[in-house]
């Protein structure tokens, strides 16, 4: 599982750093950061939730 | 993984229909899943429409939601192009526009809402209306050339129709019939410091006045009538007064209907039946009363919701969503947690209208029930959520703020 983010999209909510504080974080803009790119399994219900719930969906799940 | 493994359909594919059907996936719902959806493109976000689809920032491409990999990796029949045009609940059936009668076990009702017109509003070339991505497109080519444009209605979209387009050179009036743009959902005073925002880059905010009648010149609007008497000349007019939801297609089919489907805390509206989005009227238990919410982040998280209950039934908890929206106005981003319609006073507790960057709490009885934050960083704001999700009392939340400007309705 690899996470992919369009930063340009990002519309700065945090719901991901909600869902997911240790693989999300937000700049001093709000901007989204990824704080772990490949996550371990045991992080995929709230990353997939994260991506689920992102009101610019600019997160993306990629299977590798 | 266990669970329902039947035949759900879903009627309306934008976002929180497409939330559904994932969410469904991810639990592992392993049955028929069909989407019907009454435009003709897959699922695509709206809230680009009235900022950067609208400024020509963005192409159309992007403002789709999911790539289409992943639509085909929901393994679901997307029925598109298609309206629903009734219900036989007991028969388990959906009729479309197009005569097809689709079955279902599980029926999820996400058909959202549509612009409200005006009384008596004309069909002109140049009146336009924002929900579609045509709707979007259309005024922003018109954008390109349109010297004077008249929003009318001041809320959120108006707002930021209005700053797109002042940014784009236009010369831009809104027309509000309240005190203050906003003033109905977030308070006249902070209403007055978004019209001033606007005034500030020019647009001509005209309130407490209400458009009376258009002026056409053939076919195509040339201005307005306000209802002192001004005329306002325009090369197009946008009319973004509210939103109605899209339940007429439901009228006999026996299902609550009152501003919305009103449903309950699983956004069940009767067995089998559960309504998702902007069309949806459901209970709150935070808040003690039934809301209907036009939010994007809401239109998924409800979505997710529904189609756990569909998934766990009796284990699946209710649904107590703390509202979560964001508007941008300019380089300014409007962000704020609650219900704050209906509020008793507003108290800003940190930062000051001048300059438009605080933040203001919304009471309601004695809870906090409402947070809006205009122009400050995102993170300041995110930590106020939890006022909210925990009813904090109104007189807890003022003790350690040294002088909060307490604004009463």
């Amino acid at each position: 599982m690899r996470i992919e983010v369009d930063a340009p999209k990002c519309v700065t909510s945090g719901q991901c750093v909600m869902i997911a504080p240790d693989v999300f974080d937000q700049d001093d803009d709000g901007i989204v950061i990824v704080l772990d790119e490949n996550p371990a399994e045991g992080q995929r219900g709230v990353v997939e939730e994260s991506a689920a719930v992102c009101p610019a969906a600019a997160i993306f799940v990629i299977e590798d | 993984m266990s669970g329902f493994d039947g035949r759900v359909l879903i009627v309306g594919a934008s976002a929180s229909g497409l939330a559904v059907a994932e969410t469904l996936r991810r639990e592992g719902f392993a049955g028929r899943l069909t989407l019907v959806g009454d435009e003709v493109h897959p699922p695509y976000d709206r809230p680009p429409l009235s900022k950067q689809l609208l400024s020509g920032e963005w192409d159309k491409e992007r403002v789709a939601l999911r790539r289409s990999a992943d639509l085909e990796a929901l393994s679901a029949d997307f029925v598109l192009g298609a309206a629903a045009a009734g219900l036989d609940a007991e028969a388990g059936e959906v009729f479309l526009s197009d005569g097809q009668r689709l079955g279902y076990e599980r029926l999820v009702i996400a058909t959202g809402v549509r612009p409200r017109r005006l009384p008596g509003q004309p069909a002109l070339v140049g009146i336009h209306t924002m929900r579609t991505l045509e709707d979007s497109l259309t005024l922003s080519h018109r954008l390109k050339s349109c010297r004077k444009l008249v929003v009318v209605g001041g809320g959120f979209l108006g707002a930021e129709i209005a700053a797109v387009a002042r940014g784009l050179g236009s010369a831009v009036t809104l027309v509000e019939p309240a005190p203050a743009p906003l003033a109905p959902a977030l308070g006249e005073r902070v209403g007055e410091s978004i019209a001033d925002l606007h005034r500030e880059r020019g647009v001509d905010v005209r309130t407490g006045v209400a458009v009376r009648e258009f002026v056409a010149n053939g076919s195509h609007v040339t201005g307005v009538v306000l209802s002192d008497g001004t005329e306002l000349p325009a090369d197009d007019v946008v009319v973004a007064v509210g939103s109605d939801p899209n339940v007429e297609w439901l009228a006999t089919s026996g299902l609550h209907i009152d501003n919305g489907l009103v449903c309950d805390e699983y956004m069940e509206v009767a067995e089998n039946v559960y309504a998702s989005g902007d069309v949806a009227r459901a209970y709150n238990p935070l808040f003690g009363e039934h809301i209907r919410v036009e939010h994007r982040t809401h239109a998924a998280e409800q979505g997710m919701a529904v189609a756990r209950r569909i998934m766990r039934e009796a284990a699946a908890d209710p649904f107590c969503p703390v509202p979560y929206f964001w508007s941008d106005q300019y380089d300014l981003k409007i962000q704020a947690y609650g219900n704050l319609r209906g509020h008793d006073e507003v108290a800003v507790v940190d930062g000051q209208f001048e300059g438009h960057r605080f933040l203001a709490l919304y009471r309601r009885g004695d809870r906090v029930t409402g947070v809006l934050a205009m122009g400050l960083p995102p993170k300041v704001v995110h930590g106020q959520r939890k006022l909210i999700a925990e009813r904090t009392e109104w007189s807890s939340a003022l003790e350690n703020v040294p002088s909060p400007v307490v604004v009463a309705q």
